[in-house]
């Protein structure tokens, strides 16, 4: 006998309770705090707080807790905060040419003012399981302090650019740019927008679009000029005192790419850049985003669009947010009964009617 | 939940978002771009509606959610459950009782008076989407009221199937002027579209935002030799026997034995207690 499907509401309490011990796990085991994600799950925290939007290591490693290390789940929770925050205005531009870098590589100079530093990166290690971390308790031993660099680290694109030879980044219009949170996304986007997608885009996304350049869909011969990650200061003009304050600081990573460019009808030979600018110690993300912007400036620089996926700024801009993607590729596992039922009907009359012209054929 | 405004939404946004609305009313069918904001519930899962919804509603108002139909399937409940914490209106399940009703894939059978809201959540709100990938094309013929394709669409479906091969989501045309999605309602709720309340259409994801004022014509695209046909299946109700309901089919046991049941349960419910029966119905029931 039917039973009407009745109950969901008791039925997404009781799946609720189910989840919060699920998150929880063996008892027996001791619970991680949010201090602990934050200090030893922190790549984690930075992909969390670069997609999510929001710098904020504390709220990242909550959301990564209650989501139970689900990154793409903690992002969401992130988001849904984040867009009830009230907004007091907007900070000044930050100078990373006066980072305090951690880390800073070039691929294209074997030195440069600032010199190069590897920092704490996992580039030279050997993947092989450590054992000696199942055990734990076990501190590492510090790590032996250099001389501290000082002096300045200049961006080694403008190297390139004192001899003309790398494109010139135009000034910034005075217009400020559009704000990707608070407006409809409409094309076609421009630069800024391009880039703010980007860098709040998922990852992987962007990394396999970024990928897709370098086997030849779009090719357009990256180095990594400047790879920098470290601590900028953020600084905000308060209307009340007429000049800008540092309200804080925020870790990032930037990557400066130089591609070889023989010329186009409007650019003459030189080299040209691409820009990726994120939240956190994100290198992949970072390098992903510059190859990626490089390949969407074709129009900008001149180029034949070759009809690439990773040259066509509305594939891009509408598929990389992994909040927008996860929500309508799940949303199928809603009931879809009324739909399903209309279709049921239409293939079942086609059906009847094409085994009746089968019948009619064969007696013929 | 005082931490956050009344409906959820900051009153800046709403205004933002009644904005969209009016232009929407004002221009029957064409699709607003709107800024649609992150919601706690997935893109996809109805955040246009409920940002449509959350924009719309007063503390006077009594709402009612549906989702196929239904008010007791998942993410409806989870939609009013929304509501009632962030907005503490009144629910309902009676269509009647209603001033503003969200609902996904279903018109309610009862006709919807002028007092009435029917907010739609929608996934995709671009008809043309599917014959052509790219907004940005599909923006211009818009403009250009360019629906060459869609016709040419229908005409190869009826060529190949002898039937227009859309059964849900059946695209119609606005007072003669914009072909709309009316969201993946069935073909058999398109003819209420043409209804006193006032229809609303929200998505989230896709950022547009689309409106029917009341009264407006609508008309489902087809051929003068080969005219819109809301079918339905051919049953009555198994359990108030209505036979102008939109039916679900449902099976009931190993063999494949099945029955056809109103996907509104409000309109079923609210039969049986008028004494309606049908094949399947048994006394303790109603």
């Amino acid at each position: 006998m039917y039973v009407a499907v009745k109950g969901g509401e008791r039925a997404i309490d009781n799946a609720h309770q189910w989840l919060a011990e699920e998150r929880r796990g063996d008892r027996d085991v001791a619970e991680l705090s949010v201090d602990q994600i934050r200090e030893q799950l922190s790549l984690a925290v930075n992909r969390v707080m670069a997609e999510g939007s929001l710098y904020d290591p504390d709220l990242a490693a909550l959301a990564i807790k209650q989501a139970r290390g689900d990154l793409i789940e903690a992002i969401f929770l992130i988001r849904a905060y984040r867009t009830t925050l009230p907004r007091f205005g907007a900070s000044e531009p930050v100078d990373t040419g006066a980072m305090a870098c951690d880390r800073r590589i070039s691929a294209t100079f074997k030195d440069a003012p600032g010199g190069q530093v590897l920092g704490p990166t996992f580039d030279y290690t050997h993947r092989l399981l450590d054992f000696a971390l199942a055990a734990e308790g076990l501190a590492p031993e510090a790590a032996t302090e250099g001389e501290p660099a000082t002096g300045p680290v200049p961006h080694v694109t403008e190297f390139l650019n004192h001899e003309g030879l790398i494109q010139q980044e135009h000034a910034p219009a005075h217009d400020t740019p559009r704000d990707l949170t608070r407006e409809p996304l409409e094309l076609p986007a421009g630069r800024p927008l391009r880039l703010q997608a980007l860098t709040r885009g998922d990852e992987g996304f962007v990394l396999g679009m970024a990928y897709s350049t370098q086997r030849g869909y779009g090719r357009n011969h990256p180095f990594v000029g400047e790879l920098r990650i470290g601590t900028v200061a953020v600084e905000m003009e308060v209307p009340e005192l007429g000049f800008a304050v540092e309200i804080g600081e925020v870790v990032l990573t930037e990557c400066e790419t130089v591609n070889q460019f023989v010329g186009s009808k409007s650019e003459p030979p030189q080299f040209t850049r691409g820009y990726g600018l994120v939240f956190g110690q994100t290198e992949r993300k970072a390098i992903s985003m510059a190859l990626v912007d490089r390949a969407l400036r074709w129009e900008e620089l001149g180029e034949d669009n070759v009809g690439v996926p990773a040259q066509d700024e509305e594939f891009v801009l509408y598929h990389s947010d992994n909040i927008q993607a996860t929500g309508f590729l799940e949303h199928i596992k809603l009931p879809h009964y009324v739909d399903f039922q209309s279709e049921l009907e239409l293939i079942r009359k086609l059906r009847r009617e094409a085994m009746e012209g089968e019948r009619r054929e064969a007696a013929e | 939940m005082t931490a956050y405004n009344f409906a959820y939404l900051d009153e800046q946004t709403k205004r933002m978002i009644r904005r969209a609305i009016l232009k929407g009313l004002a221009i029957p069918g064409y699709q607003v771009p709107f800024a649609s904001r992150e919601m706690p519930m997935p893109y996809g899962w109805g955040t246009g509606g409920v940002q449509v919804s959350a924009a719309t509603l007063t503390p006077d108002d009594t709402f009612k959610v549906i989702d196929q139909g239904a008010d007791d399937t998942t993410n409806a409940v989870s939609i009013r459950k929304f509501f009632e914490k962030t907005a503490q209106v009144a629910t309902t399940e009676k269509t009647a009782e209603a001033t503003v009703i969200q609902t996904r894939h279903r018109i309610p059978e009862e006709p919807l008076t002028e007092d009435q809201i029917l907010v739609y959540q929608v996934p995709i709100p671009e008809p043309l989407r599917f014959l052509e990938p790219s907004e940005v094309e599909t923006r211009k013929m818009h403009a250009l009221e360019e629906y060459g394709l869609m016709h040419v669409k229908l005409y190869e479906d009826i060529s190949r199937h002898g039937h227009i091969a859309t059964a849900y989501a059946y695209p119609v045309k606005v007072e003669g002027r914009y072909v709309m999605d009316p969201s993946p309602i069935p073909k058999f709720d398109n003819p209420k579209m043409e209804m006193a309340g006032i229809q609303l259409f929200g998505a989230g994801r896709e950022q547009r935002i689309y409106a029917l004022p009341p009264y407006t014509r609508v008309v489902s695209l087809d051929f003068e030799d080969h005219p819109f046909d809301p079918s339905k299946a051919d049953h009555p109700c198994d359990m108030c026997g209505a036979g102008d309901s939109y039916l679900d089919e449902v099976i009931v046991d190993d063999a494949g034995g099945r029955m056809f049941v109103c996907s509104d349960t409000d309109y079923c419910a609210t039969r049986q207690a008028a004494g309606h029966r049908g094949r399947l119905t048994t006394e303790d029931a109603a």
